[in-house]
């Protein structure tokens, strides 16, 4: 099963990203080999709707779970729609979130902001 | 008389450009007062005009047929302000759509069709003899500029003169604002800011190829930066409206000056002459 | 970082101004210029070195081949935006497209590509602070893009101790204002006592609670009218908004402005006020 975490820098060792529509990266962690890949988050070059991109991409990467400190309500109505679960993020890298998840430590994130429309036009 | 569409605007916003066209109109008397600051209208709370039309203005956003849809995402896909998204239905994000049809051209079984959205209003009214047509965006929207093309239709043919109170800045919306315009009336004031801001949008209306003078507002003595500008650049100066307690205090009230018993009303019917003259 | 963002509802209310002082105040060591459609800031931050500049690039937008043109008209046929015309060939009004990419898909000969276009200029000056600014070509959309853009760069070149940046907004309530919103720790509403004052202040209130963000609001030029200052610091009680304070009209800040200079950088009665405000403003930050 993937799980999906904005990240700063290519690494596991990396923070987790404040925004998650537009974070540089994403890595992208299979629960049942415990491999990670990163992915570029192409969403972030984007005008507008971000997040929806952001979570588009994440979705056709079949990611199932993702950790993160916050996000959008477009995000959300595409994550909601097909049934993903967000939960926030604790301090630490990456790794220590993904460690937290696998010990069932993370609370799902509830804290969804209102869209913030920055785009074209 | 013609029909005569003379745009009112500064770059720098707070310069007195509605000031100057609720004036004119109003010193005109039958003429046309149109409120393009879709935004921030402020037009109306001077006029306080008797509305007797009110039109509410849409643009189109797609509606999907989730019975017809295939899932095959050619919409997702096309789609270039990421407006539709793909969970396990399309998913249409209506305040990032840009009305462009792109999505139901590219469906290849019919399922999505138009909506309409409303994105504000236009309200016609009058004012002793001025007619005022003013547009008022709803909040939360992101562009006023379907509102301003509108108001612009409206006003096309009309006979006499017409004057368009502009949003400020240099952006599409100000654009959109100028276009069909016969001449433009930049309003300056005497600070740093608002030469800064004259320059840019008298290169905005001289890239329009339109006829413009320049009105300076708040005008003190000393060194005017906004009038070097204009000699350095050899734009006509149409008017200097000196600052003014008695202006500033009717103004922030939201009384027409011309209306009331200002004493420096001479000031806008000059103003009004000089600009007839420059459109015949 | 806490950001502190600067708007108005209304142009001409003392944004820059203002924003000028705080920074000037609060020696602050991150700032930007998000009125990207007329920015003014620059003309008062006396930076002593070069910026650096990048080039904008918007939405691409369409361009048509003429080789491959076969005059159908299908694309002006199609285009929402009357961007698309024909005098001697067809051709895109490149203030008009919006980058959709409806013509490109109607095309039959693939005349059509859709084209980075410039569409500003981001700056940025560095010495012991950073400021961040853009200008917009004239005619553009995107602004908000833009907006993020100058944001971001700000962010991305701040030290990592800046504590608060301060952000001049742009008048109005559409997509710039928007953008700037986006992720702002508190919003300061310089409010102009008239009734279009008022009326616009009541629309950016309105715009900006639908984004969730923090606010507060003070009075600028408070004693061309006492009755509305009043009236607006009536209606920042009852809405349960925050009223930060109030500074006098002053022809000393128009002089200090002129001269490149803030109006702390002088001795004048504006100065003074707001420095009142600028306390009450930081203070709030503090809490959150």
């Amino acid at each position: 099963m993937r799980i999906a975490i904005p990240v700063n820098e290519k690494d596991l060792k990396s923070g987790v990203c404040p925004s998650f529509g537009r974070a540089p990266y994403y890595l992208i962690y299979e629960t049942n080999d415990k491999t990670s890949i990163f992915l570029d988050n192409i969403a972030a070059q984007s005008a507008g709707g971000a997040g929806i991109k952001a979570a588009q991409l994440l979705l056709d990467n079949e990611v199932k779970v993702i950790i993160a400190p916050r996000y959008g309500e477009n995000a959300a109505k595409v994550l909601v729609d097909a049934n993903v679960i967000v939960y926030r993020n604790i301090d630490g890298s990456a790794e220590d979130n993904i460690k937290a998840y696998e010990n069932k430590k993370l609370d799902i994130l509830a804290d969804i902001h209102p869209g913030h429309h920055n785009h074209g036009k | 008389m013609a029909n005569k569409k003379i745009a009112i605007l500064s770059g720098k916003g707070g310069t007195g450009k509605t000031l100057v066209s609720v004036n004119l109109a109003a010193a005109e008397g039958n003429s046309y007062y149109v409120d393009c600051d879709v935004e921030e209208p402020n037009g109306h709370l001077f006029f306080k005009p008797k509305i007797i039309k009110k039109k509410d203005i849409f643009v189109k956003i797609p509606n999907i047929d989730n019975s017809l849809c295939s899932g095959c995402r050619e919409c997702v896909e096309f789609c270039k302000f990421n407006a539709l998204a793909y969970g396990r239905q399309v998913i249409v994000f209506e305040e990032v759509c840009h009305s462009c049809g792109g999505c139901m051209l590219v469906c290849p079984t019919k399922a999505i069709s138009e909506k309409d959205k409303k994105i504000g209003v236009i309200e016609e009214g009058v004012s002793d003899e001025v007619k005022t047509i003013s547009g008022i965006m709803n909040t939360g929207e992101v562009s006023g500029v379907p509102i301003i093309k509108e108001l612009l239709n409206i006003i096309k043919d009309v006979e006499g003169l017409v004057f368009i109170d502009c949003p400020p800045g240099s952006a599409c919306v100000v654009m959109e604002s100028v276009k069909d315009a016969d001449y433009c009336i930049l309003v300056a004031e005497p600070t740093v800011f608002g030469a800064h801001n004259l320059a840019m949008v008298h290169r905005l209306v001289s890239l329009f190829g339109k006829k413009c003078g320049v009105v300076l507002n708040k005008c003190e003595t000393g060194f005017n930066p906004s009038e070097d500008f204009c000699i350095k650049n050899n734009i006509e100066i149409l008017a200097r409206v000196p600052f003014d307690n008695d202006l500033g205090s009717l103004n922030s009230e939201g009384k027409i000056a011309v209306r009331e018993n200002y004493k420096n009303k001479d000031l806008f019917y000059s103003l009004l002459s000089t600009v007839k003259e420059a459109v015949k | 970082m806490k950001q502190l963002l600067i708007i108005s509802g209304k142009g001409g209310t003392g944004k820059t101004t203002i924003a000028g002082a705080f920074i000037k105040l609060l020696q602050a060591k991150a700032y930007a210029d998000c009125d990207v459609d007329a920015p003014n800031l620059h003309l008062i931050s006396n930076h002593t070195v070069t910026e650096e500049r990048k080039d904008y690039f918007g939405l691409p937008k369409a361009h048509i081949d003429i080789n491959l043109c076969i005059e159908c008209g299908l694309c002006e046929e199609s285009c929402g935006f009357n961007a698309v015309h024909h005098g001697q060939r067809y051709y895109i009004d490149s203030y008009a497209c919006e980058g959709c990419g409806v013509c490109k898909y109607v095309c039959p000969t693939g005349a059509i590509s859709l084209r980075e276009q410039r569409a500003g200029e981001l700056m940025l000056y560095r010495n012991n602070a950073v400021f961040s600014t853009a200008q917009l070509e004239m005619g553009n959309g995107t602004s908000g893009m833009l907006v993020s853009e100058v944001k971001k760069q700000m962010k991305e070149s701040a030290a990592d101790d800046v504590g608060v940046a301060i952000i001049d907004g742009s008048p109005g309530i559409g997509c710039p204002v928007i953008a700037s919103l986006s992720g702002v720790d508190l919003a300061l509403i310089v409010a102009e006592p008239s009734i279009s004052g008022i009326n616009d202040m009541q629309r950016i209130i309105e715009t900006a609670r639908q984004f969730g963000t923090k606010l507060a609001v003070c009075v600028n030029k408070y004693d061309t009218n006492l009755k509305n200052t009043q009236t607006i610091e009536e209606f920042c009680k009852d809405s349960e908004i925050i009223f930060v304070g109030k500074i006098p009209y002053d022809k000393k800040a128009v002089t200090a402005i002129n001269d490149g200079k803030s109006i702390v950088d002088i001795d004048c009665p504006a100065g003074i006020a707001v420095k009142k405000v600028f306390d009450n403003t930081i203070k709030i930050i503090g809490k959150l």
